[in-house]
């Protein structure tokens, strides 16, 4: 008998005559925020900006035309002279740069690039206001998984309709078939004395611009 | 001098050998364990920083407890229907380009492993997230064939680096202040310098340097999984440092080894795990890096993806009906940072399966409680129910307890000879079977209890009673019993 089969085989014996039975599972829980959380969609962004800060993220609020010059200037304010970008990112978002050199990952670069680079900037796939989570998933302006993780630091740009209430809403919009990655905050560790500590094995820095559209 | 006598154990647990086999009874294990004044100290701090979180973040959302029914009931439907949804996994993980391997036991599951790395031709695996392969004794099994295993979480490495045994399953080097890191880092890690400060953030940028070449060239990785989700499937991974990121994204070869009862049945469900499992282990509303991936995605991450399905036991337990409900557990460790045995004694003599509480039924229900160390879990616990308070998935661990006690006590019953607990119960029961007798052994009795006691209390007993008289002091026994008082004043 294969090791699958026989594995199987326990199961089905072990559970016996209880095989198969579905109990009923109760989803009283939230889906959505409460009225006292969010009555409008300012305030859920509003919760999203105070939850990514919770986490030791920096954020910023932009206004749609703005994007370039504050992306600009976070670059320039960690004195970043290389950063990597996904091939497809928006052409606005960079084209204020200034003695900044952008690397697209078309084709992709190796990981000694990457691991020189002084940061990444992308978009994300939605962002969620309870947790002050980005979420990313390869899709368009968000590139493979190894450009926001190698580099110290990370700038992502969120827009303001990208951001759901609740983490129920944002498993729901999400395509569990593409590569996922929630990021809340900077690469902590809880290794040492079980304090939350940041800078550990990813980026050191997260920076998350909020477009106001 | 028994091996179990303070003079003859070292006196620290921590630079002793690997635990040797047979594993030692839990108070055996703990005396070593309790003797470190300095691991307990700073496994307090830990535990109560961690407890001060956990509360903190259950407290917060308004639904706290439904989502912990949500949980219980989308694992208890999961477990009574794990054929159909391992099957499921299986069938989605190999249409996405994943390969599915199964290990009825922990042999089994090494051969996998060390034949996948083999077969990639790696000389290092970089580690990740996993209590599964401690469980299964992987590293041992790739040092043997000359693979170096680099654990890569910032406790993990300093367990590693101390040869250390885990005391905590979030956190494996609570035990350990950061001045001790640092001369542990100041001997081992090169990236630290000769001398490094005790301050946890040079500590940890040091780690991250020292490790940071090898995950790039790493060729191979071995991680675990906090969830498989069958219907889509998907593996999800929740850590905060990124080193669970970089074994799943870097490697061309992707290994990952999970025990069959981390399956829940949808992408859904997820929406409840990934609000209990943060704030119940962390406290964080949501663990810093949370991934997931489906088989392997060209052009983005590892080519090769392999998944190891585990049992191990792990059908033992939920062949019991009362112990099943342990398999519900999503690791979280909030049962150990509230559990007052776990908090002086630390992980180690729990054994290498898990600690706290919920090891101390998930251990004796995976491997039955024939040997004494396992049959001596279930007593590690004061029944204070701390742990059923705080389970997100609502075991209730106390309940399992008692009911492995039992088991303890049935499978000791079958004995050819006799326990001398057993022996002396049998004894007790016959006494106590006649009111002559009975009264007679209770005068007899009294009297030489009181002849042992000073100052109203009896500090030893004779002989194998002594072991009752270990830990706690005896009241001595009235010079009349109620039954002599009540035959004298109203007869």
């Amino acid at each position: 008998m294969s090791s699958r089969e026989e594995v199987l085989r326990r199961v089905r014996e072990a559970l016996g005559g209880d095989r198969g039975v579905r109990p009923p599972v109760p989803r009283g829980y939230a889906r959505r925020l409460t009225e006292a959380e969010a009555e409008s969609r300012a305030d859920v962004v509003a919760l999203f900006t105070e939850r990514v800060a919770d986490n030791r993220a920096a954020v910023r609020h932009v206004g749609a035309d703005e994007v370039g010059t504050a992306v600009a200037a976070a670059l320039w304010g960690r004195e970043t002279k290389q950063i990597v970008v996904p091939a497809d990112l928006p052409f606005g978002w960079l084209a204020e740069l200034d003695g900044v050199r952008a690397l697209a990952d078309t084709p992709a670069l190796d990981l000694d690039t990457l691991a020189a680079a002084d940061g990444s900037v992308t978009g994300c796939a939605l962002a969620v206001a309870q947790t002050g989570t980005v979420v990313l998933d390869g899709g368009r302006a968000q590139g493979r998984r190894a450009l926001t993780l190698v580099p110290g630091y990370h700038l992502c740009v969120v827009h303001a309709d990208q951001i759901v209430g609740t983490v129920p809403e944002a498993v729901g919009r999400l395509d569990p078939a593409r590569p996922l990655t929630w990021i809340s905050g900077p690469s902590a560790t809880y290794g040492i004395e079980a304090a939350r500590v940041e800078g550990a094995h990813g980026p050191r820095h997260l920076e998350v611009l909020v477009v106001e559209d | 001098m028994t091996a179990s006598s303070p003079g003859t154990t070292p006196s620290s647990p921590r630079t002793s050998a690997p635990v040797p086999l047979p594993m030692p009874k839990f108070a055996t294990a703990a005396r070593s364990a309790l003797a470190d004044t300095r691991s307990r100290r700073n496994l307090r701090g830990a535990a109560a920083a961690l407890r001060e979180r956990e509360a903190a973040a259950a407290a917060e959302p308004a639904d706290w407890d439904d989502l912990r029914e949500a949980g219980r009931a989308i694992k208890d439907d999961t477990l009574l229907n794990l054929d159909t949804h391992l099957a499921e996994l299986e069938r989605a993980v190999t249409e996405a380009g994943g390969v599915v391997h199964w290990a009825a036991d922990a042999a089994e599951a090494r051969r996998v492993v060390t034949g996948l790395v083999r077969a990639a031709g790696a000389a290092e695996v970089v580690k990740a997230a996993s209590a599964t392969t401690r469980e299964i004794g992987l590293n041992d099994a790739l040092a043997r064939m000359g693979v170096t295993v680099r654990e890569t979480a910032v406790a993990d490495m300093i367990v590693q680096l101390g040869e250390d045994t885990p005391s905590h399953l979030l956190s494996p080097a609570a035990h350990r202040d950061r001045a001790e890191i640092g001369e542990l880092f100041g001997r081992a890690v090169p990236a630290a310098g000769p001398d490094p400060a005790a301050d946890p953030e040079a500590l940890a940028a040091a780690a991250r340097l020292h490790l940071r070449d090898r995950f790039l060239r790493a060729p191979v990785a071995v991680t675990g999984a906090n969830f498989l989700v069958a219907e889509s499937g998907t593996v999800v991974l929740l850590e905060s440092e990124g080193n669970g990121r970089m074994s799943l994204t870097i490697p061309e070869t992707l290994i990952t080894v999970a025990g069959i009862d981390k399956v829940v049945p949808a992408w859904d469900d997820m929406e409840v795990f990934l609000q209990l499992l943060p704030r119940s282990s962390t406290g964080d509303r949501m663990t810093p890096y949370v991934s997931s991936w489906t088989g392997v995605t060209p052009g983005d991450g590892p080519r090769a993806f392999h998944l190891v399905l585990l049992d191990n036991g792990r059908t033992k337990a939920l062949a019991d009906e009362t112990g099943r409900t342990a398999l519900r557990c999503i690791r979280c460790s909030a049962c150990l940072n509230v559990c007052p045995v776990y908090e002086r004694t630390g992980g180690t003599p729990y054994g290498p399966v898990h600690p706290g509480p919920i090891g101390a039924v998930l251990t004796p229900l995976m491997r039955g409680v024939e040997s004494a160390a396992n049959a001596s879990l279930p007593y590690a616990s004061t029944l204070c129910g701390a742990c059923a308070d705080v389970c997100p998935v609502l075991i209730d661990i106390p309940d399992v307890l008692v009911h492995l006690r039992g088991k303890v006590v049935e499978s000791r019953r079958r004995r050819p000879v006799p326990t001398p607990e057993m022996a002396l119960m049998r004894g007790l029961a016959w006494t106590m079977g006649d009111p002559r007798r009975y009264e007679a052994a209770l005068r007899r009795g009294t009297r030489w209890a009181r002849l042992l006691s000073r100052g109203g209390r009896i500090r030893r007993l004779p002989g194998l009673l002594g072991k009752w008289t270990e830990a706690r002091d005896l009241p001595a026994p009235p010079a009349e019993s109620f039954r002599a008082w009540w035959d004298r004043t109203r007869t």
